[in-house]
């Protein structure tokens, strides 16, 4: 457990981007991706969960330790993180009632959002710190948005192309994911973790 | 505060056929993607990962369905996440102790089960609205239904990836491995092909004056 902030936060945020090479986080992947003007707002709320779920996990774990109650972990992580996303909500709709209502269903599903969970399943595996967590949570938060991002503008641009009906829908959003990733492969050599 | 038991209609053979063919979470509705394409490097792995979503579905759906009319609808959600993470945790323990290799390469995956839609989705739509024995049935169907997605997949990417299936060789020497398909990107492609290659099965069915939508 060497490895250096910036070394944690390219990892997360590039080389094994939690979307497009741990596979964490693909139902509001393939789902919110569809508009460039919903997809960066999700992400960045999303990422604020992270934040979040990542410093009380951090702090549930201590105390779970502490009372040796490890079973209860992946429980009490559920719940905090439910708590956390009901927050946002609640802030969402008080401060950006249009944004509240183009996000939809896809809000409180941040709780069902793997890569939240994973997020803090992973920090804890690897036992980091407190400074690496934030700055893996935070890569990870980036990485999400910068996939979601990305993906976004591909859809929208591809709208505009002919595309033939056979391939259109899921199986051409996935072909533009896999595309992605290739390309996210490129990165391997930058922060080489495990 | 009980939800009313509406979709009350006994039991068919679509109570079980649902989830494996017409509802398949996997092809059709696309639900549970994350480990169905972090998992499915080789058959073995998805084939335990499929059987693991299997116990908790079924397990979570026949207490969620037992107590349906006993928790109140504001905290339903709440209530059905805490049980199927107790389940969860129930089989993280189960697959440490029976194979740690196996535990070692699906990692923190076993555990992110809980936030699988598929159960999730079950417990809200069916198991919460339907007496146990037919939530227990259509929870296997639904689980056996995302078991045949995951081999599909996962026998998919072991074959051309490592020229292997189970572990044996199938090819001779002068196989070169698809390298690409056990690598992320592959999981993407391989699950993408799968679809066109339905959507093209339905698009024949539909231009040869069959149904397409059955």
């Amino acid at each position: 457990m060497t490895e250096s902030l910036s070394q944690i936060f390219i990892s997360t945020l590039l080389t094994n981007n939690f979307v497009l090479a741990m596979f964490l986080g693909l139902c509001p992947f393939l789902g919110v991706s569809g508009r460039l003007s919903t997809a960066f707002p999700m992400g960045v709320a999303t990422m604020f969960v992270m934040l979040v779920a990542s410093l009380c996990a951090y702090g549930l774990n201590m105390l779970l330790g502490y009372f040796h109650l490890e079973f209860l972990r992946l429980i009490s992580y559920i719940v905090v993180i439910a708590s956390c996303v009901q927050l946002v909500e609640m802030v969402m709709k008080k401060y950006s009632p249009a944004l509240f209502r183009a996000l939809g269903i896809y809000l409180p599903l941040i709780t069902t959002n793997c890569a939240v969970l994973g997020v803090a399943l992973f920090q804890t595996a690897r036992e980091y710190d407190f400074s690496q967590s934030m700055a893996f949570s935070f890569g990870g938060g980036a990485g999400f948005t910068l996939a979601l991002v990305l993906m976004a503008s591909l859809r929208e641009r591809l709208q505009l192309a002919n595309v033939p009906t056979l391939v259109q829908g899921t199986a051409l959003t996935l072909i533009l994911a896999g595309l992605l990733s290739l390309t996210f492969m490129g990165f391997a050599g930058l922060g080489s973790l495990e | 505060m009980s939800l009313p038991n509406q979709a009350d209609q006994g039991i068919t053979f679509d109570t079980f056929m649902e989830g494996v063919w017409r509802q398949n979470p996997v092809f059709v509705m696309m639900l549970g993607m994350c480990p169905t394409l972090a998992v499915t490097v080789s058959a073995v792995n998805a084939l335990s990962m499929g059987v693991a979503t299997l116990f908790v579905l079924v397990s979570s759906s026949l207490l969620i369905s037992l107590i349906r009319n006993l928790v109140p609808k504001e905290v339903r959600i709440a209530t059905f996440i805490v049980i199927i993470a107790t389940f969860v945790t129930l089989t993280d323990y189960l697959i440490q102790a029976v194979s740690l290799t196996l535990y070692e390469a699906l990692g923190a995956f076993i555990q992110l089960i809980v936030v699988n839609c598929i159960i999730l989705g079950r417990a809200e739509a069916h198991a919460s609205k339907n007496p146990p024995l037919k939530a227990v049935i259509n929870a296997l169907g639904m689980g056996t239904g995302f078991t045949i997605g995951l081999f599909a997949l996962g026998a998919t990417r072991e074959i051309f990836g490592a020229g292997k299936l189970f572990g044996m060789t199938l090819f001779g020497d002068q196989f070169q491995p698809w390298v690409v398909m056990v690598l992320p990107p592959g999981g993407f492609f391989v699950l993408a092909a799968w679809l066109l290659l339905f959507s093209l099965l339905r698009s024949k069915s539909a231009t040869e004056g069959g149904h397409a939508h059955d």
